[in-house]
Parts: structure tokens; C-alpha cells; sequence
């Protein structure tokens, strides 16, 4: 499919040196010679359109840059960022910041199931709903939610933090380690060894942080979430479980 | 793994670009299934006639020797179009007999549909090669599902390829794996339903079969199939007048649904749909688990 597409017009100055507002189109270029400029950019934004569902595009980025991908983009879009800042004027397929490292990614739209799977650092942005399987296995990384989100969302998270604004689907937090969750809706079912917590200051600070790192102003209020996190049975040692190790 | 495709037209004007459409659609989900490709067009024909549509693995099969036997055995008149391994037959009245005869007296076809809109063509190897042999892109209609398979549960024949039709004009694409299946079909026999296959999805298309004979609406038979279907499937039904998605409460497999005033389209991955006309307005969902969508028109 896309090795079949003539080689790269990218406009503008890009490369290893960096480039300034570089405009790459998928119509005309093919995915591998756009990732791999991406890829090897330290500096510079960068403009991709018609993405049309191509998977695994801006996967592996690593260099101080912007992009903006103007379009819905397919599986593992941003996956494994290292700094860049990435803006996805669309929805986002499978495993969108899946294993990311730092830096920012921004769904416009609604996320597929696993978004943010496996994330060591840096903010998941998503302005709409995501499906299941939400920041499981996360690992640090921070995901602001302003829809809702659907089931077995942090299943075995470490750490990080994740914001839902909406609802959370069945069997939040099942067998969850030490990641936080916050949640201002419903939440439709609690997983194993995940319970409701108190809410306490040092958590509202952190609540606000990631609120205003999400561009969330002060009419959302941090005393309307609820909190949620481990219960600490299930994973930790316990002489009385002795038997069952 | 698996692709899936559907498209159901509200406008009339798209409906000679149908084919079209959907080649454009299984073009693009070749790569989750290059084992296999299927797919089933609903153009209705005349009232009060049938089409029956069958494939063998015979070369040069004499399908004008068996519309001959066939009309003799109904007492009504037979004619069949030949396309490549592709035989349909048109005939009057519902078809039931002519498929029970077709099934019972000639082991060299197997029956892919029957109905007075359905038509489903299917073959092995490369989506794209499938599409193009059986002319898919010629084929005008108000709705269509596509089907490209890796296969899992049964082997790759033309039988097993999807999608698989038990009804009169229904049909049923599936990503996915059914772990009931063999008890289910031992069921299902009991009420009657026929078997060409060892195929799991076959027998989700004969319970949907089953339960609509049993007055079940479209919808109703999907919800019923969630108490009695154990597996993941995200599934895609055609009816003579509707069309209708469920996935499984798990959702293992990828759906995603787009609808503007002219269509509603279903990809296994939005890529399958980002070359349909006015994607850009559309309203773009994936699907919820355990929840039944279904489109119909009067």
C-alpha cells in the first residue's frame, strides 16, 4: 500500500538539522519516509495531513518537536514518544501513546481501546471518549480525559495518574498497584482490589496540576471527583496468603 | 485476526456506485485477512422470485445440467448465470426448496445464499484478486458486507471463507472465534437448521436464522445471541431490508461505524472508510460492547 506511493515532497527544511514548520502530506508521501523524517527531527513543527487511518504514524519519536496531524489516525499513533508534542486533529485507533515515554500527545477526538497502554511518562490529552482497556498497565504516565471511558480502564497500572470528567466503564482498576485514579461520573462497576479513597489535599494539588496541564479551567472542581486506587490486598505480601504463593 | 466491512446506503443515488464502494472498503482490510475474501451484495430482485447463489470447486462444473435437474425437481422455472466458480440461480418463490434440494442432491456446490435480494460471492487468496474476478466492483445494491479472513477455528475453503448465510436474505460476517459453537450446531440441528460447514460462524448465522423464523426481530435475535453466544465476535448482519453490528461484552475485536445522511458504513478500522464519500461529516463511533446497532429501511 503505502510502498507503492512516490517519494517524499516534503516542503520546507526538515531532517536531523531540524526544520520549521514542515508540511508532510501521506497523499504524496509515503508512511515510512514520514516517520522517518519525523523520527530523526530534533527541532521544528511539523504538519501532517491525510493520515486516512494509517497505523503506527509519528510511533517513535524522539526529538524536541511539535506535530499536528490533521486527520483520524489508525493503531499506535504516537507510540513510545520521547518528547515531542503531539496534536491529532481527529480520532485516534488502538493504542494511541501506547509505551510512551514524555513529552504530550493530544487527542482531539475519541480514542480507541488501549490508549496510553503501558505509559512510563509524560500527558495523554483526549477531548472525547476513550473505549477499553484505557492506560492499562500504566507505568507514569499522566491521561486527562474529558469524555468518558470505557471498561477494565487501568487494569494493573502501576503508576501515573488517570482523569476521567465523565464515566468509567465496568471493572475500573482491576488489580491496580499504585496508579490514581480520579473520576468525576459514574463509575460502573469497581475491578478486584480496587476501592473508592478519601481525597486528600495532597491529592487535590495534584488533581488541579493535571487539570490545568490539560487546559481545564477552574469550572471543572477538583471536589466533585472521586478517587480510586489500590487496596493493597492482592498484590502485596500477607502472612495470612502464605499458602497460596 | 480478520477485516470487516459494511455498507448500508440511504441514498438511492449511491447505489450504482455500491460495488465500487465496498471493493474500495475490503481493499483496505486485505492485510488483516489475505487467507480469504467474501462478500454479500443485496440488489432486490423482482417480487416473487429467488436467487440462489452457489460455488463449486469443480473446474468447468455444468451448472446448466443442474438448473435443468433443479426445475425438474421444483416444477417451476430455472435460469442460471455462470461467474467463474459462481453459479446464481433465479427462480420463483422463496428459494427454500431449490437450497434444500441444491444441498441434498449436488456435493460438488455449496449454497451461499438464498433470498430475493441477497447475492454472496466468496473465494480463496488475495482479497483484492477475489474482488476483481468476481467483479465486485460492477454490483449495484442498497447494502453490502465484506469479509476478508485469517483463519482460525476451520480451514481455508471457499465454504469456510465468510460470509455465511443459513436464511433467506440474511447473512453474517465475524471477526472473531465462537467457543460454543459445537454444542450450539448440535442444538440448531434439532430445529432444523442445515450445515454445510464445521465453521463456527456458521452457526451464529443459523442461530440468527433460527431465532428470527422464531418471530425475533433483527434485533431481538442479536440480543438473544448475547445470552447464547460465548466467544468474541464483533459481528456484521445483513437482512433483505436492514443491517445490524454487535460485538462481544469483552469488544476483543476492533469495530468502528461512521453515519452521514447517505450512508452508515462499518471498518474493522477506520481506514476502511476513509475513502467514502462526505467522511469528513461524518459522525464517526467505535460501537459499544453488548450493544445491538441495527438500520432498516420500510
Amino acid at each position: 500500500m503505502a510502498g507503492a506511493k512516490p517519494k517524499s515532497k516534503a516542503k520546507g527544511d526538515a531532517g536531523t538539522s531540524g526544520g520549521r514548520n514542515t508540511s508532510l502530506d501521506l497523499e504524496t508521501s509515503t508512511l515510512r519516509e514520514t516517520n522517518q523524517l519525523l523520527q530523526t527531527a530534533k527541532a521544528g513543527e511539523f504538519l501532517v495531513r491525510n493520515p486516512r487511518g494509517t497505523h503506527a504514524l509519528a510511533a517513535g519519536l524522539d526529538g524536541d518537536i511539535d506535530v499536528t496531524i490533521d486527520g483520524h489516525v489508525g493503531y499506535y499513533c504516537g507510540g513510545m514518544n520521547k518528547g515531542a508534542r503531539i496534536t491529532i486533529n481527529g480520532n485516534a485507533g488502538t493504542g494511541v501513546a501506547e509505551n510512551m515515554m514524555s513529552g504530550r500527545c493530544h487527542v482531539k477526538g475519541d480514542a480507541s481501546q488501549s490508549a496510553g497502554a503501558t505509559g512510563v511518562g509524560g500527558l495523554l490529552v483526549i477531548d472525547g471518549n476513550a473505549s477499553a482497556r484505557l492506560g492499562i498497565s500504566l507505568r507514569g504516565l499522566d491521561i486527562v480525559v474529558k469524555g468518558s471511558i470505557g471498561h477494565m480502564a487501568a487494569f494493573m497500572a502501576q503508576a501515573g495518574n488517570i482523569v476521567v470528567l465523565g464515566d468509567a466503564g465496568d471493572a475500573l482498576g482491576d488489580s491496580i498497584y499504585e496508579a490514581r485514579l480520579f473520576v468525576r461520573g459514574k463509575v460502573a462497576s469497581l475491578g478486584s482490589d480496587c476501592i473508592a479513597k478519601d481525597m486528600r489535599d495532597e491529592h487535590r494539588v495534584v488533581l488541579r496540576q493535571l487539570l490545568d496541564a490539560a487546559g481545564i479551567g477552574p469550572e471543572v472542581k477538583v471536589d466533585d471527583f472521586k478517587r480510586y486506587g489500590s487496596a493493597r490486598k492482592l498484590y502485596s505480601f500477607h502472612i495470612d496468603n502464605l499458602g497460596s504463593y | 485476526m480478520c477485516g470487516i466491512v459494511g455498507l448500508f446506503l440511504k441514498d438511492k443515488k449511491l447505489q450504482p456506485q455500491l460495488g465500487r464502494l465496498t471493493a474500495a472498503m475490503l481493499h483496505e482490510m486485505r492485510g488483516r485477512g489475505p487467507d480469504s475474501a467474501g462478500f454479500a451484495v443485496y440488489n432486490a430482485a423482482e417480487a416473487g422470485t429467488s436467487k440462489i447463489c452457489a460455488v463449486t470447486s469443480v473446474a468447468s462444473f455444468d451448472w446448466a445440467t443442474v438448473a435443468d435437474r433443479l426445475q425438474k425437481a421444483t416444477g417451476v422455472e430455472v435460469k442460471v448465470r455462470v461467474l467463474e466458480d459462481h453459479a446464481v440461480f433465479k427462480t420463483r418463490g422463496d428459494g427454500e426448496a431449490a437450497r434444500k434440494w441444491m444441498i441434498d442432491t449436488v456435493p460438488e456446490a455449496t449454497v451461499l445464499s438464498q433470498g430475493q435480494s441477497v447475492e454472496i460471492y466468496k473465494g480463496m487468496g488475495d482479497p483484492d484478486v477475489i474482488a476483481t474476478r468476481l467483479q465486485l466492483s460492477g454490483l449495484t445494491g442498497t447494502h453490502a458486507i465484506g469479509h476478508t479472513r485469517m483463519a482460525t477455528e476451520s480451514a481455508v475453503t471457499i465454504a469456510g471463507s465468510h460470509p455465511f448465510s443459513t436464511g433467506r436474505d440474511t447473512c453474517l460476517v465475524h471477526n472473531g472465534s465462537l467457543s460454543n459453537h459445537n454444542r450450539l450446531r448440535e442444538t440448531l440441528k434439532r430445529h432444523g437448521e442445515r450445515f454445510q460447514t464445521e465453521n463456527d460462524t456458521e452457526v451464529a448465522a443459523a442461530y440468527l436464522s433460527w431465532r428470527m423464523r422464531s418471530g425475533d426481530t433483527l434485533k431481538g435475535a442479536l440480543e438473544h445471541a448475547l445470552e447464547d453466544l460465548d466467544g468474541f465476535y464483533t459481528f456484521v448482519v445483513g437482512t433483505e431490508h436492514g443491517f445490524a453490528v454487535l460485538r462481544d461484552p469483552v469488544a476483543c475485536k476492533p469495530a468502528v461505524m461512521a453515519e452521514t445522511d447517505e450512508w452508515v458504513g462499518f471498518g474493522s478500522e477506520f481506514r476502511a472508510l476513509a475513502a467514502l464519500p462526505g467522511i469528513d461529516k461524518a459522525r464517526i463511533w467505535e460501537p459499544a460492547p453488548a450493544t445491538v446497532y441495527a438500520w432498516g429501511r420500510n
